[in-house]
């Protein structure tokens, strides 16, 4: 294989691969950011991946699929954020339990599906004339889909709505000191629901683009633990969604790499490598992030009660 | 005295009732507050003092009672409401947001501007005009957590006046400022008084009452004592209405009688919690039958130093030698078995185990030695006779020595604390804010408790923020500032001038300079 066709292959699946990573790390930073950390990426992104395969199936659209998906996560999302804002109950247990329903609802509902191949998955686009660059235009504009791209545009538009606009700095407020926002007339609830809700859509939809477009078909537990590579990416990413995009294709490359680079080193060793790199990453982010000040959210976690504190 | 009619009163409470599990806060509390005046909301802790302003700015609603504003009875469901009634209110734990700008903090909730997104421009502009105005000079563009407290502290006075609050609330505003921070802040209040607003001012401390205030109340548990003109009243009098009963304000202290020296530190470094120096080239030697107060603005390393000496921080350079032997980065157990007893600045936190029962918290340090263990057993028979024994004896008021000790109040945890580290009469007492947050009579006892242990031979490292505390109960007095001993003085004709402009980073020479050049 010449050396052209190989780097060409490793980064066009690295968008590939990465996008429904972006997807959920951006969801999961607008969570954090109001202060609820979502354990149950990995159940939310399933379901997504469930429903827009049943629907894609069903109607032959996978728009329509993806469109379900975003719905189906949001909903389920919802769970969470009744039993973490309204409720108060400890964000960690009530996301594990979103993450086991997810995974066991779509199994259980999965059951009929499974092997079938979708009929219609999610178009791949190839741009004319860009598409003809050397070397960038097969890897960016030939036989990628639409969510890739929209993916990336999602990037700016959320890091300029966090950073910049009236939106951001209430969802960080609230994150960061809920008593001060709320002394200020912040509907701290309002907010924390808002975004766990977009978290919970992205996530869905990160879940339909894995069976409707990356590999279109249904299999059960075919997220494959990407919910928690999520977690530790929201990490990694100091809670920014510039940086998160940078984690999430850095990492898809190191996952992607562990395919190619088989004929020389051992398979065993490197499957571990993504998540053995996850793990230097969090070690070290967890290490230099107090001094920076550029740490979690002071109210990750934190149910807020008027007037306590 | 000219009648007051209705119309002089910009805000009127009328028997407002706000209960709490097992607590009445409020007990019916009638308050008229006079448009352009200062007045005083004073009271113990627990008076109920804060909980009356967290109902008027709309956090708590009220279980009974009704408020008037400019004569017209109004609803205050949130902060929200408050905020367009133009009521503000400074908090004592401030509500800025740290890692935001300080023009990002003063917009923060406001509708104003162009729809979702900012014109931080024009903010800027409005800020750097009031803040002229005021004496409030801030960079509206630093982020928050780089400010000094008192900068936060206008930060917040800003933030109010940007959403033109015509009544101000001011809760315990002084609590962290250095003496020419607070005097700054009275002059800031002023001017603001005089441009037509209103501030009703919570505090505990009777000169701040006495300087600043046009008219006080006095709160008493819960209930409403005597508001009363500023001008005719004086300090013994409010004391004895807020405490509803005569208080001394001079301790009896023998005269010193300095034994050995039992502790010498030198060249003391050590980081924070962050990473950052909190101890610089700390020295000091305190002597057997000693108080040495370390004063500051909290937050300038006197929390470090106590964890270093007690052996929960770990110094990065310098020694720690007790009664000559070098203690410097031993643990927190060898510290104490020779003797170093630790009053630990969060009582609750760091001080007792709050589901365990009063009598296993009095044991916590000696449980591993006779006569309360026995092998691996606890000996729960003597344990219970201290437990009875050091009830008598501190006035730890519990219903038995099994309750649980989160269930006391924080005079008698503090009480608590204190019978269990004075155990066995230790010869260091590092001492970290032994009467933060307790009431007058709580305060006496605790300071009584640590005089006694003075005159019998031990060695009291006390570290306050409280300076009337420093100057009654000291010998000498240490002032740290940003990490450094900025000096010590003798206690005796220490002036509280001077230990204000050490607080805030002068050193002891240049001080003494200053003070022989105005002479």
């Amino acid at each position: 294989m010449g050396w052209e066709t190989w780097v060409i292959a490793t980064f066009s699946r690295t968008l590939a691969y990465g996008t429904p990573l972006l997807l959920g790390t951006l969801g999961e930073i607008y969570a954090e950011r109001s202060g609820v950390l979502n354990l149950g990426i990995e159940g939310m992104m399933i379901m997504g991946a469930y429903s827009a395969f049943a629907i894609a199936y069903t109607t032959g659209n996978p728009w329509l699929g993806i469109l379900t998906a975003a719905v189906v996560g949001g909903a389920f999302s919802l769970i969470h954020a009744f039993a973490s804002i309204t409720l108060k109950a400890n964000q960690v247990v009530s996301g594990l339990a979103l993450t086991m329903l997810g995974l066991g609802l779509s199994g259980v509902l999965g059951r009929g599906w499974e092997g079938k191949p979708l009929p219609a998955p999610l178009g791949k686009i190839t741009v004319p004339v860009l598409s003809d660059i050397p070397v960038l235009g097969p890897i960016l504009f030939d036989g990628q889909n639409m969510i890739v791209y929209l993916t990336i545009l999602l990037v700016p538009l959320l890091w300029y709505i966090l950073y910049r606009t009236r939106i951001g700095i209430t969802i960080r407020s609230v994150g960061e000191n809920p008593a001060t926002a709320d002394s200020l007339g912040i509907n701290v609830g309002r907010v924390r629901y808002l975004c766990v809700v977009v978290g919970g859509i992205l996530a869905g939809v990160a879940g339909g683009y894995l069976s409707v477009a990356y590999r279109p078909a249904w299999t059960e537990g075919m997220t494959a633990g990407m919910g928690w590579i999520v977690i530790a990416l929201t990490i990694f990413a100091f809670w920014n969604p510039a940086i998160g995009m940078l984690g999430a294709y850095l990492f898809a490359a190191l996952y992607h790499l562990s395919f190619r680079l088989q004929p020389w080193v051992s398979p065993e060793l490197l499957r571990a490598m993504p998540y053995a790199f996850a793990i230097v990453v969090l070690i070290a982010v967890s290490r230099g992030t107090l001094q920076k000040r550029m740490g979690a959210p002071a109210a990750l976690t934190l149910p807020y009660t008027r007037g306590e504190g | 005295m000219t009648l007051a009619t209705p119309a002089d009163y910009v805000v009127q409470l009328k028997g407002i009732v706000k209960r709490f599990p097992g607590v009445l806060a409020n007990d019916g509390i009638a308050l008229d507050i006079k448009r352009g005046e200062i007045h005083c909301l004073l009271g113990e802790n627990g008076a109920g003092k804060t909980t009356l302003m967290r109902v008027l700015y709309g956090l708590y609603q009220p279980d009974a009672g009704e408020i008037l504003l400019n004569g017209k009875p109004i609803q205050i469901s949130s902060p929200r409401a408050a905020l367009t009634h133009h009521i503000g209110m400074v908090h004592q734990h401030f509500r800025l947001v740290p890692t935001l700008s300080v023009e990002e903090n003063i917009i923060l909730g406001l509708d104003e501007g162009t729809g979702l997104f900012l014109n931080l421009r024009k903010t800027r502009k409005k800020i750097e005009k009031i803040a002229q105005e005021y004496g409030l000079q801030v960079d509206p563009q630093t982020k928050v957590w780089q400010l000094s407290v008192g900068q936060r502290q206008r930060v917040e006075i800003l933030k109010a006046l940007y959403r033109e609050a015509d009544i101000l609330i001011m809760d315990e505003p002084t609590s962290v400022l250095t003496p020419q921070e607070v005097d700054q802040l009275f002059a800031t209040l002023r001017t603001l008084v005089d441009d037509g607003l209103t501030i009703i001012f919570i505090t505990h401390k009777l000169d701040e009452v006495m300087q600043v205030s046009d008219r006080v109340t006095v709160l008493r548990q819960g209930k409403l004592v005597a508001t009363l003109p500023t001008s005719q009243t004086d300090k013994p009098s409010l004391a004895r209405l807020m405490v509803g009963r005569e208080v001394i304000f001079r301790l009896e202290k023998s005269p010193l009688q300095r034994g050995e020296k039992l502790l010498e530190v030198n060249g003391l470094h050590a980081l924070s919690d962050r990473g950052l120096q909190a101890l610089r080239n700390v020295s000091f030697d305190i002597y057997g039958g000693e108080i040495l107060s370390v004063a500051g603005v909290s937050g300038n390393g006197q929390a470090e130093l106590a964890e270093v000496l007690t052996g929960l921080r770990r110094a990065t350079k310098g020694r720690v030698i007790l009664l000559g032997k070098a203690i410097t980065n031993r643990s927190a157990r060898e510290i104490a078995d020779l003797g170093v007893a630790h009053v630990p600045a969060e009582r609750i936190k760091m001080g007792i185990v709050p589901n365990m029962s009063v009598r296993e918290n009095l044991i916590l340090k000696d449980y591993r030695h006779p006569p309360f263990s026995r092998g691996v057993f606890l000996n729960y028979k003597k344990a219970e006779a201290n437990a009875q024994r050091a009830m008598a004896d501190y006035q730890i008021a519990a219903p038995s020595d099994n309750t649980a000790a989160k269930l006391l109040s924080g005079g008698n945890i503090q009480r608590m604390v204190l019978a269990r580290e004075l155990l066995g009469n230790p010869r260091l007492i590092v001492a970290a804010h032994p009467t933060y947050g307790l009431d007058v009579g709580a305060t006496e006892q605790v300071r009584q408790v640590l005089l006694k242990q003075r005159d019998q031979g031990a060695a009291i490292l006390l570290i306050s923020e409280d300076l009337e505390e420093v100057m009654a109960l000291s010998d000498r007095i240490l002032v740290m500032f940003s990490g450094e001993v900025m000096g010590i003085v003798d206690a005796e004709g220490a002036k509280i001038d001077e230990i204000g402009l050490m607080m805030a980073g002068e050193r002891k020479e240049e001080v003494e300079v200053a003070s022989t050049e105005v002479a």
